[in-house]
């Protein structure tokens, strides 16, 4: 009744072309983003932010870099916890290099270092397609961690080879370290999970991205009708390990604060990013920040009711995890292979019809 | 012969060895992709599932006793009894018969049509619901797996080959159990290939192969087929658990050798049984030899862990479809 087109007319190019064709959408967006920038900050305690709300956003950066790379230009990646750690290492290289510099162009660096190794390793993508592919960015993985764990320049020589954070600030505001405030690691994140989706949201519909989704319906005919594979498949992987760089920035330096390159950016890492993406939905920028929320709430829950509210062991309700991730994948693919974007979207098509069936 | 160019052959062969139980793994891949189209990332978790079913039959375990005694606070561990070898491996393949059923009748059948990258995080999450079902079942411990096979280094061959070299040099080192591991391989895939060239299911499951559409038109089950697939897929699985469950112990990190198999067939292609045991060979030889020439001496050790990907890689740029693999032939 209240949520459809009808009424709203488009009077400029603009407003045609908009985001959020309807209004409620445009409300509702702008709603969430007060409440995240302007409300949760005040209310934000130290476990909301570590558990929940601070590897959600930063899982979102991750997600919808891979979206961009998987989702829009069907390139499937296995890589994702090696360019997390590209970023990671080359915010701590920046980090300790440059002192002076400022944390937030630190992490903005690490995103373009990381898109020049992810567009090095894209390369064979233009000769290797499909599960090929696939299992060829496991070598990214697998190299970028050796590498991480064997040249200790990467690690300042540091006997433990772990690398640690130092304390950075911004606008006077503690940002790394030990000492940040929740409120302060949240708002950071948020303002990177803002840009970056607006510029991913912007890029997928442009021409950029109406040339990587021609590549992934079918690459020879997107070749025919004039789109450079090139050009097209490395601005793919070099915007998409972007994204990824910054999420693993951001995953060091202000979540974490200390890693060990095998155990944060491990293969565990890189299918953990992939699931996010199909059960969000591939090829939607919403679906990339379901997927994030879903795969970062359901072990939190699960690990709340198992254990504390039903009192098991935690090693079963580690097991129950697993079967209940798994499972609730293969449903997930079962019951809707486009994830929970393209639930949204039948609820949004019932919701304009509403209360009328047809 | 001088000792150095001793070593480099001893570690040729172990590489070899290495590159038979990568092979094995492999095989299983090959088999459903050939079959299905699924790329059947589940076959090292199906490899631990099995040595874990089969350790667990074998020492009488009591399944889910874990869960049970935190549910109704009992405390009850095995039956008590052991079963002998033989008997076990029959009813571990029956088990993994069982789960081919079980996956053809929940997950395929619903998945038909669906685009490969789909089927592939299907069986994504079937691997992590099985690593979490096969640990719940029978406990996440590290298990000593003993089917009786002999183990250690051949004493036979070093005593023999001692004389070949100088003073620093003390014969070849090859573990008995890889020599065996080669020979069951073998058999397995003189069988396999046996099966496949001349018997009818063989025949069936070459047409279904071949061509989905046409091998169903002429009358032939598709969800039969699967399941027969899986359950080979299974038994391989079964042998590839048992031979690194006797190496290194039956844990978590035994499913772990899907990432073993991967570039191995990649390098042999997707689609052929023996790019599977070639690249498994080539693979095994070449990230030992790597290791021992250059990766130790220069790079800092641990090179194994990426040097089959690379190897893989830098072949694929030139030959996309492996070794063997059928030629990839694109329509508009």
């Amino acid at each position: 009744m209240w949520y459809r087109e009808a009424g709203d007319f488009k009077k400029t190019y603009s407003e045609d072309s908009q985001t959020f064709p309807i209004r409620l959408d445009r409300i509702g967006y702008f709603v969430i983003l007060l409440v995240a920038v302007l409300v949760v900050p005040f209310f934000i305690t130290s476990y909301a932010a570590n558990a929940v709300l601070v590897p959600f956003l930063i899982y979102a950066i991750a997600v919808l870099g891979l979206n961009i790379l998987t989702g829009y230009c069907g390139q499937v990646s296995l890589g994702t916890g090696g360019f997390m750690a590209v970023g990671a290492y080359a915010s701590y290289k920046l980090m300790t290099s440059f002192p002076d510099l400022n944390i937030f162009f630190v992490v903005i660096l690490a995103g373009f270092v990381t898109a020049a190794v992810g567009m090095m390793f894209g390369l064979p993508s233009l000769r290797i397609k499909g599960f090929y592919l696939a299992v060829a960015t496991l070598a990214a993985q697998f190299f970028l961690v050796w590498l991480f764990n064997k040249v200790p320049w990467f690690y300042n020589y540091s006997a433990s080879g772990q690398i640690n954070a130092p304390e950075r600030t911004l606008l006077g505001y503690i940002i790394t370290g030990p000492n940040t405030s929740p409120s302060a690691k949240y708002l950071f994140c948020l303002a990177f999970v803002i840009l970056l989706a607006w510029i991913a949201r912007n890029l997928t519909r442009g021409t950029l991205g109406r040339s990587w989704m021609a590549i992934r319906d079918m690459d020879i005919a997107a070749e025919i009708i004039g789109v450079n594979p090139l050009k097209a498949k490395l601005s793919a992987f070099g915007v998409s390990s972007f994204f990824i760089g910054i999420a693993g920035a951001l995953y060091f330096t202000v979540y974490l604060g200390a890693v060990e390159v095998g155990e944060a950016f491990g293969i565990t890492q890189s299918f953990l990013v992939l699931f996010m993406v199909i059960i969000g939905g591939l090829g939607s920028i919403l679906g990339s920040f379901a997927g994030a929320a879903f795969l970062v709430l359901m072990p939190v829950l699960l690990k709340n009711v198992l254990v504390g509210g039903m009192g098991w062991p935690t090693d079963i309700a580690a097991h129950f995890e697993f079967i209940i991730v798994g499972g609730l994948i293969i449903t997930f693919l079962i019951l809707e292979p486009h994830g929970l974007a393209q639930l949204w979207r039948i609820i949004k098509e019932k919701m304009r019809l509403w209360p009328f069936p047809h | 012969m001088p000792n150095q160019l001793l070593f480099a052959i001893e570690v040729t062969i172990n590489g070899l060895m290495a590159g038979v139980m990568y092979s094995l793994v492999a095989l299983g891949f090959v088999l459903i992709f050939k079959a299905s189209g699924i790329f059947n990332y589940a076959q090292g978790v199906m490899a631990l599932f099995a040595a874990l079913t089969l350790v667990g039959i074998q020492n009488g375990q009591v399944p889910f006793s874990h869960l049970i005694n935190a549910v109704f606070g009992t405390d009850i561990h095995h039956f008590g009894w052991h079963v002998p070898a033989f008997l076990a491996i029959l009813l571990a393949a029956g088990v993994m018969v069982l789960f081919a059923i079980i996956v053809e009748r929940y997950i395929l059948k619903h998945l038909v049509n669906q685009e490969p990258i789909i089927l592939f995080m299907a069986t994504i999450g079937l691997a992590y619901f099985m690593e979490g079902f096969g640990d719940l079942m029978w406990g996440s411990e590290i298990k000593k797996l003993d089917v009786g096979l002999p183990q250690g280094g051949s004493l036979w061959l070093e005593a023999k080959s001692k004389v070949l070299g100088g003073d620093g040099f003390y014969g070849f080192y090859i573990d008995k159990l890889d020599i065996w591991a080669t020979f069951f391989a073998a058999v397995l895939v003189i069988s396999l290939v046996l099966f496949s060239q001349y018997t009818k299911t063989g025949r069936a499951l070459r047409a279904v192969a071949d061509d989905h559409q046409a091998a169903l038109s002429v009358g032939i089950s598709l969800r039969a087929i699967w399941v027969i697939v899986w359950s080979i897929a299974g038994f391989v699985a079964l042998v590839a658990g048992i031979m690194w469950g006797a190496k290194s112990g039956v844990q978590f990190s035994l499913s772990l050798i899907a990432l073993k198999a991967l570039p191995v067939l990649m390098l042999g292609g997707f689609t052929s049984i023996p790019g599977a045991i070639v690249g498994g060979l080539i693979i095994g030889v070449g990230e030992k030899l790597f290791e021992f020439l250059i990766g130790a001496p220069f790079l800092g050790g641990a090179t194994e862990n990426w040097f089959a990907y690379m190897l893989a890689l830098v072949f694929l740029v030139f030959r996309p479809q492996g070794l063997f693999g059928d030629k990839i032939i694109e329509r508009v």
